[in-house]
């Protein structure tokens, strides 16, 4: 039962930073599986819109017998600053998950303002693609109770979540990620902290290699998603996978990859570069290596 | 129960479904094929369907007839809109 697992049932809603693609979608699978959301954007557009995007993404869900929560879902309400919508009566979370964009002073911040908020021993959750958590801790108040996840677009579909420990995380934490990503239904697999961890550090370089791949005409954007899949069994191809992502939020993590690694492999490419200079971002802008004309992001 | 001009009838909704999923997929459809199977719409776009039925046929689709099963041929699609459709009409909102 769900009740048993922590959060859905608990009433504490969760409270999730940032309402672009992974912080729409974790709302998404929480609402889904009957658990109430406190969603928070300094974006006003982004925030007028999520209500929408996420009745999206629980229908899909549903659709696709991956949310049991078609006559309960979980409330949802939103806000320009976590001020007021994560302390008082009922709105205290049973932890945050930041989900804003990849840039660690920006992380920093919203951590450092959601986790002055909340009482000590709420976890406090990144879902960093790569920025190491022993360097976010360096900004919370209590290092103790911050940690990973790593969820993968879109989280209400992918069951599995890679959860990273910090130097820091206290065994309580772990035990009550572990707990609310249970009553989610997600397999968490918990790894040590690094770079990219283990999903980005090896997804993000070998997308930016089928890009090089393209660039130098070797071959086709479908060719190289054709040959991912068909020969090497990936599920989406890498192309299409990066249009999932968003070519903007890719080209940051390599960036992340490329300071904190050295690694020549993890710079991103020019045609990456000039893809998100012209606003060729992926699904999520209707174009990216695939033109998404007519579908909701 | 009143018939309204707001039903579509059933072949206006299957024409339209055949054109909607070959401009998507480049290939003929017949009423009866997996919409899911081989040349067809991977899982992850089948809301585009729900989306699409909606806008073109005033519905609404949620709760338990968000199914996949309900949108796996452009028969079983057709045959949800009339249902929908004919709720409607009679207030029902079943
Ligand atoms: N896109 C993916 O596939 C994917 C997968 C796993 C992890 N991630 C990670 O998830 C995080 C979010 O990525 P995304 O793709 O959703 O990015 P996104 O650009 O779609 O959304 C980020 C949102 O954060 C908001 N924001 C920025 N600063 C904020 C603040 N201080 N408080 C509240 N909101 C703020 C922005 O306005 C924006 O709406 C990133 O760390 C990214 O690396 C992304």
């Amino acid at each position: 039962m769900a009740e048993d697992n922590g959060t859905p049932g608990s009433g504490q809603p969760l409270a999730v930073l940032g309402a672009g693609v992974m912080g729409s979608g974790i709302a998404a699978l929480a609402i889904g599986h009957g658990v109430a959301v406190s969603l928070i954007d300094v974006d006003r557009a982004r925030l007028a819109t999520a209500a929408a995007r996420i009745d999206h993404h629980v229908r899909t869900a549903q659709l696709l017998g991956a949310s049991p929560a078609a006559d309960a879902p979980g409330e949802l309400v939103t806000g320009l600053s976590p001020d007021g919508l994560l302390t008082g009566a009922g709105a205290v979370p049973a932890a945050v998950i930041e989900a804003v964009t990849e840039d660690a002073d920006a992380k920093a911040k919203a951590l450092a303002d959601a986790a002055a908020l909340v009482p000590p021993g709420t976890p406090i959750i990144s879902n960093t693609s790569s920025i190491p958590i022993d360097e976010l801790a360096r900004a919370v108040p209590r290092p103790a109770d911050l940690i990973g996840t790593h969820f993968m677009n879109p989280p209400y579909l992918i069951s599995t979540v890679e959860v990273i420990r910090g130097t820091h995380t206290a065994e309580a934490t772990l035990a009550a990620v572990r707990a609310l990503l249970t009553g989610l239904r997600r397999e968490p697999i918990v790894v040590q902290d690094a770079p990219g961890f283990v999903t980005s550090r090896i997804l993000h370089p070998m997308i930016n290699d089928a890009v090089r791949v393209v660039a130098a005409g070797t071959a086709s954007v479908p060719s190289v998603d054709r040959l991912m899949q068909g020969c090497l069994g990936h599920p989406t191809g890498p192309l299409r996978t990066a249009d999932l992502i968003g070519l903007d939020n890719l080209v940051d993590s390599l960036w992340v990859l490329h300071r904190r690694t050295g690694d020549e492999g993890c710079r991103p490419c020019d045609l990456l570069l000039d893809m998100v200079k012209a606003g060729r971002l992926g699904r999520k802008s209707g174009r990216g290596f695939y033109d998404y004309e007519g579908e909701q992001a | 129960m009143t018939t309204s001009s707001d039903r579509t009838a059933p072949d206006a909704v299957q024409t339209d479904l055949v054109q909607f999923l070959t401009r998507r997929t480049g290939k003929d459809w017949t009423a009866d094929d997996d919409v899911f199977g081989s040349g067809g719409l991977s899982s992850l776009h089948a809301m585009e369907l729900v989306v699409h039925l909606e806008r073109t046929f005033g519905v609404s689709i949620r709760g338990g007839d968000l199914q996949k099963e309900n949108f796996r041929t452009v028969q079983r699609m057709s045959e949800l809109v009339e249902r929908l459709q004919t709720a409607g009409d009679g207030g029902t909102g079943a």
